[in-house]
């Protein structure tokens, strides 16, 4: 079965792919604007996907035996390709109309409070509302809200901001032996929980943090010390007995603030390159934060349009001095030490100690 | 008067109990099925009366059945719904509170046709009382031989288990109610696979409505041909209607589908007309989820013509001007109801009743219900009405499972009928509060152009 190859067009543009392939992975292949967005989906997580539904797509051919067109939009990320299949993407005016409904939906109970959000700059969310979002809101009404919860010491539940991908429901469930952590409730007061505010005591449970697409699972080793596009990723590694030591470190300098998995193109936890899962343990990532305890691989590949390679210039070329070109080779020289006449600028007077404006007086 | 299959018996003192039942010709259909007939053969004679699916979406069982898979060596499972949960439906429960056996007997013949070794029913947390009338009704058919071991020396096994749900409108769907019978949180599953391939724990699975399966004791004791002729075109065969809201006299009837909309509000068979001498305004024909028709569209359809009680009469003229069948729960509003206040509560229901696993449903429930709130209290706007109607848009078919479809369809019918009643709402938003807006033009006569 799996040597059997299906051809399926999307947005016009053909590709095989082996039965049993969904449209999203299909359209992943092709990559770019074609590969339809997921919040939900995560090809590592089984059972995943189908909930988020910014991933509809038209089809327009069922498929060569069965031409008729499917009469809804369908979630591409569940629904499996047939041979000859035509889906449209960002071709069908009715996908993106329904796609920018989704987006809305999305964003009517989201707080937006990115500014003070460490996922922003690292977040799907916000990626995807750029992408397909409006400038405006319409929703008028107060906008729900939780109260934040601590999942052990080490990681923080903000309900508020959550989307409801279930995504850390699978991975409790898949990467943990026991399960204690779920969905309470239904509807738009539904929430994710451990049942009653029981902590997450599993060596993996940290790999909810690097599935949540948006800012409701935080490292709370992390949380408030810098923002993500300030440090620098790089790649890492470790003897691990318990995972496969393969990590992605956030530093800056040489301080290691944040270690997570190493992510795809996707944003999903990338495979080892021994070929385990590339899930890490709970010790290398909130307890390894030196850069000692590390073998550095070398920078991490982002993104150029990656909001976190904004501080990290390829091919730099650092300009030169222009005064001793000016001056026929001369150094410039210092004429006057402003030190020397005034106080001004000296460490030992602690301007945040004022209750006031500082005045020339106080320099005295 | 109509033909009465199902309710014929249903006023026969004790007939809850076997005994009874039995001396009134109880479980001659089972006698026959596994008797005289291979089990494809009564799939046959469904698909030859047929019967269409009477949960809402009016799909063939016969055609239901005889997609499911049957692959060697994994058993199969047939469900019954009675997780009857949509406003104004309450057919099944009086089936179920007075004809326990007839379910039963349904079951087991329907069992027989699909392999069924054991099958379920699932029935709403709610009706907790009909839960020991049904486990009663197991235990004597069980003592009498209908059920268990071997039935009748035929070699078929079957029993039937009774599970009660938590208290969830969501879980009537059938992949949700699949969840839910497997002890999970009741999420609609995504389709496909559907459930005759994976069902109830992985295995070919049948799920069918109470009043669908009982319909099956009738259509095997006087064979699908006999079946079939009662009814118009491919609406065959009884329906049972809960008629409820400002009529005379509420409650369940059996018709068949023979009948016009007018003469089943205002016969004194059926309905009795319209409670207190009032005039009646409009009505949702098929439970709380399909469109809200004005007067003038529900006796006539937009042609001019008579509009019958049957499921191609009721949804002549599709959304635009028409309706559905649904489950058959006929809520019927006289001049005093008001729309705006009837759709808010019924956005409400959905708003609550969203399982929240996606998205648009979730989100979008609780913002009409919150927009529908501002209009009935009489802080609404004019750009308000096409917000909900954008809303209702991006909802509707964007989802998992029917739950958004369902609740989109009753506001974009109001919307759509009612147009005038919301921008009432707006522009005379003090008086709203103290008055309602009557029954306007929605009862007149509507222009028919007269075509060449």
């Amino acid at each position: 079965m799996s040597e059997q190859l299906f051809k399926v067009t999307i947005d016009n543009i053909t590709v095989e792919v082996p039965a049993g392939t969904t449209i999203l992975n299909a359209a992943r292949q092709i990559g770019g604007e074609v590969a339809p967005p997921a919040m939900c989906y995560y090809s590592k997580l089984e059972g995943s996907g189908g909930k988020c539904r910014t991933c509809l797509v038209e089809v327009s051919k069922g498929s060569e035996k069965d031409p008729r067109p499917m009469p809804k939009l369908v979630a591409s990320c569940r629904t499996t390709v047939m041979d000859g299949m035509e889906v449209k993407n960002i071709t069908s005016p009715k996908v993106l109309d329904a796609r920018a409904g989704v987006v809305e939906f999305l964003l009517i109970n989201h707080p937006l409070d990115c500014p003070v959000c460490d996922q922003a700059g690292e977040c799907h969310l916000q990626d995807l509302s750029y992408e397909h979002g409006k400038e405006e809101t319409r929703y008028e009404f107060q906008r729900r809200t939780f109260p934040k919860v601590d999942l052990g010491d080490k990681i923080q539940l903000h309900m508020t901001r959550c989307i409801m991908c279930f995504r850390c429901v699978f991975t409790a469930d898949q990467l943990t032996e026991k399960r204690e952590h779920g969905i309470l409730d239904r509807g738009d007061h539904a929430q994710i929980a451990t049942f009653i505010q029981k902590n997450l005591h599993n060596e993996f449970i940290g790999n909810v943090i690097d599935v949540c697409p948006v800012g409701a699972l935080t490292d709370k080793t992390f949380r408030f010390k810098n923002r993500v596009w300030f440090t620098k990723p790089v790649d890492a590694h470790r003897d691990c007995e318990n995972c496969c030591g393969e990590a992605q470190l956030w530093m800056r300098g040489d301080e290691v603030f944040r270690v997570t998995a190493r992510k795809d193109e996707w944003g999903e936890v990338k495979e080892a390159s021994n070929g385990k899962t590339g899930w890490i343990c709970n010790s290398c990532r909130f307890d390894k934060k030196e850069a000692k305890d590390w073998v550095i691989d070398g920078p991490s590949k982002i993104n150029r349009h990656s909001v976190i390679s904004q501080g990290h210039y390829v091919g730099l070329q650092k300009p030169t001095e222009t005064l001793p070109n000016v001056l026929h080779g001369r150094q410039p020289k210092l004429l006057m030490d402003i030190h020397s006449v005034s106080e001004v600028n000296k460490q030992n007077i602690e301007l945040s100690a004022l209750d006031r404006p500082a005045h020339s007086t106080d320099f005295k | 008067m109509g033909r009465k299959l199902l309710l014929e018996k249903a006023h026969v003192e004790n007939i809850r109990l076997y005994d009874v039942y039995r001396r009134e010709g109880g479980y001659r259909s089972v006698e026959k099925a596994l008797k005289t007939m291979a089990p494809d053969a009564v799939t046959e004679e469904v698909k030859k009366s047929g019967l269409r699916g009477r949960g809402g979406a009016g799909f063939p069982a016969g055609m239901k059945w005889s997609f499911l898979a049957k692959p060697e060596g994994v058993p199969r499972y047939l469900v019954v719904n009675a997780d009857e949960s949509e406003p104004g439906t309450f057919k099944d429960r009086y089936l179920m509170e007075f004809l326990p056996h007839l379910l039963i007997e349904g079951m087991i013949v329907s069992s027989y046709a699909l392999g069924s070794n054991n099958s379920y029913i699932y029935i709403r947390g709610e009706y907790a009382w009909i839960v020991d009338i049904l486990e009663q009704a197991i235990t004597e058919a069980k003592q009498n031989g209908w059920l268990g071991k071997n039935i009748l020396g035929s070699g078929f096994d079957c029993d039937i288990h009774v599970q009660r749900g938590a208290g969830a409108y969501i879980c009537g769907e059938e992949t949700a109610l699949i969840e839910s019978l497997e002890g999970k949180r009741g999420n609609p599953r995504i389709k496909p696979p559907f459930p005759a391939v994976k069902g109830v724990w992985g295995c070919p699975t049948v799920v069918n409505n109470v009043e669908t399966i009982a319909a099956v004791v009738p259509i095997i004791n006087e064979g699908g041909d006999e079946y079939a002729k009662i009814g118009v075109g491919k609406s065959t065969g009884t329906k049972l209607i809960s008629a409820c809201g400002n009529i005379n006299k509420p409650g369940v009837y059996e018709i068949d589908m023979t009948i016009s909309v007018e003469d089943f509000i205002y016969s004194d068979e059926w309905c009795g007309g319209i409670a207190n001498g009032k005039k009646l305004k409009a009505c949702i024909p098929g439970g709380s989820s399909v469109p809200i028709l004005p007067a003038n569209l529900l006796l006539k359809t937009a042609k001019g013509e008579t509009r019958y009680m049957n499921y191609e009469s009721l949804s002549d003229g599709g959304f635009a001007s028409g309706s559905m069948m649904g489950s058959g729960g006929f809520i019927v509003l006289d001049e005093d109801q008001c729309i705006v206040r009837n759709t808010y509560s019924l956005a409400r229901f959905y708003r609550h009743e969203s399982c929240g696993q996606c998205s648009p449903c979730r989100e979008g429930t609780g913002w009409m219900e919150k927009i529908l709130w501002r209009l009935e209290n009489g802080e609404g706007k004019m750009s308000d009405i096409d917000l909900l109607w954008d809303i209702q848009r991006k909802i509707e078919g964007n989802t998992i499972c029917p739950l958004g479809d369902a609740a989109a369809w009753p506001v974009a019918a109001a919307i759509r009928h009612f147009r005038d009643e919301f921008e009432w709402h707006v522009s005379h938003a003090q008086e709203a509060q103290i008055r309602n807006f009557g029954l306007g033009h929605y009862a007149d006569e509507i222009h028919v152009p007269v075509s060449a």
